[in-house]
């Protein structure tokens, strides 16, 4: 399954709508790397509101797509996380340390605009 | 040939036989015994209650009140006696339970008064028939089982009450135990007071979580002045809370660290580089409101 990336302004949205695998994860990545350059964006913004499960290939994943992202120039916020979720990667101890994090969309928005002091 | 029919015959007919006079002995024996508790209700139950008075049970209860609870009591336990069906004496003994269990009755006090009971009217039964000696070993036959039964029925009885109220107590510490506060907008507190144990730690942390994503908390201060002490696994529960409330974009500050918890964290090797940590819950709450953004100025300053 395919998932969506929208452009808005300076910032990707990239929206998961169902479980992924791991071949989905990989796309979304390619995808990803592809897009950022091609936008000139200056942010991502993955949500995984819809995601409940997470295992550590889906979180090195994001990790990874994080510290890739950055060393082309962007952030990325990862949004969505339900709690069930969040505690069970705790416990499994898939960290996403250096990865910034944030409630919902609107949240990781909110939190991209006041740090680039842009508005859409 | 004839061996066999004779054996079959006695095999057949001997065990029936005396069963169902058995039964019947049984039946008319009780009646007999329940016709004696009735007629001589008043004095059984005086000497009943004056037993219990002097073996210091029901001490929680007056002496009025006892005599009114030995006589329903020895009525439930007469009318059990006589039907045999034991539904009622259960109900009145629940009944009973829930009434006297709040007022500080103990299990061993309720045993002992069902247990006496028995004694008074073993004795009664005694002295009735003390001429007779068989008629009184049918009676006690008889009388003995019934008398267990009941005597079981009212104690489990009790006792099931008083694990009734205790789970209900649980259930209501558990659930007055792990409050999440809204303070300010964005902001929540978590005072924790009392033993952490697994369950309860599992229970704080799925409250916390969800608090945050109900109230769109940007900052938690969890507030463990109230704890005494913390081990290993609940330690690293509460570093791990920290961790998943990070992912849901909450910033964890935990304030109010013993000395003594300190201590333990540092002995188990807990990384605190991921904690964010103030002395007490004042400080805290000013961290939080900065991170938020709010300034708090007394009012002869703003004006």
């Amino acid at each position: 399954m395919e998932v969506p990336i929208l452009k808005q302004g300076e910032i990707l949205i990239a929206t998961v709508q169902a479980a992924l695998t791991d071949s989905d994860l990989l796309q979304l990545r390619r995808a990803l790397e592809e897009k950022v350059a091609k936008a000139r964006a200056r942010a991502i913004i993955i949500d995984l509101t819809a995601m409940d499960v997470m295992d550590s290939f889906a979180s090195r994943t994001m990790r990874e797509v994080a510290h890739m992202i950055r060393l082309r120039g962007a952030e990325t916020v990862i949004v969505g996380i339900q709690p069930d979720v969040a505690f069970a990667m705790v416990q499994l101890g898939l960290s996403m340390g250096g990865v910034t994090t944030a409630l919902d969309l609107e949240e990781g928005l909110e939190y991209l605009h006041r740090k680039f002091r842009t508005i859409l | 040939m004839a061996q066999p029919i004779t054996l079959d015959s006695l095999h057949a007919t001997g065990p029936m036989t005396s069963t169902r006079s058995h039964s019947e002995l049984t039946a008319e024996v009780l009646q007999e015994l329940v016709e004696h508790l009735r007629q001589n209700r008043t004095q059984l139950r005086e000497e009943w209650a004056r037993r219990i008075t002097e073996a210091r049970l029901l001490t929680a209860m007056t002496k009025e009140e006892i005599f009114v609870e030995a006589t329903s009591v020895y009525d439930n336990y007469v009318e059990a006696l006589a039907t045999g069906t034991f539904e009622a004496l259960q109900a009145y003994s629940r009944n009973l339970s829930e009434r006297i269990i709040p007022r500080g009755v103990e299990t061993h006090e309720v045993v002992g008064i069902v247990l006496l009971l028995r004694d008074v009217l073993a004795r009664s039964l005694f002295s009735k028939y003390q001429a007779d000696f068989t008629k009184l070993d049918r009676i006690l036959d008889a009388y003995e089982p019934a008398a267990n039964r009941i005597a079981n029925t009212v104690a489990v009885g009790f006792v099931q009450e008083r694990e009734r109220v205790i789970r209900q107590q649980q259930e209501a510490i558990r659930e007055l135990s792990t409050p999440v506060l809204q303070v300010r907008e964005r902001l929540l507190i978590l005072p924790i007071i009392g033993v952490i144990d697994p369950q309860r730690a599992r229970q704080l942390t799925e409250q916390l979580l969800r608090g945050i994503r109900t109230n769109r908390a940007k900052v938690v201060v969890i507030d463990i002045t109230g704890v005494a002490a913390m081990d290993a696994s609940v330690a690293n529960h509460l570093v791990q809370t920290v961790e998943a409330s990070r992912l849901l974009g909450a910033t964890v500050i935990v304030t109010g660290l013993s000395p003594e918890i300190a201590q333990t964290l540092v002995n188990i090797g807990v990384d605190l580089g991921k904690m964010n940590t103030v002395g007490d819950l004042q400080g805290g709450i000013e961290q939080a409101e900065r991170l938020l953004g709010y300034k708090v100025i007394p009012q002869t300053e703003a004006n």
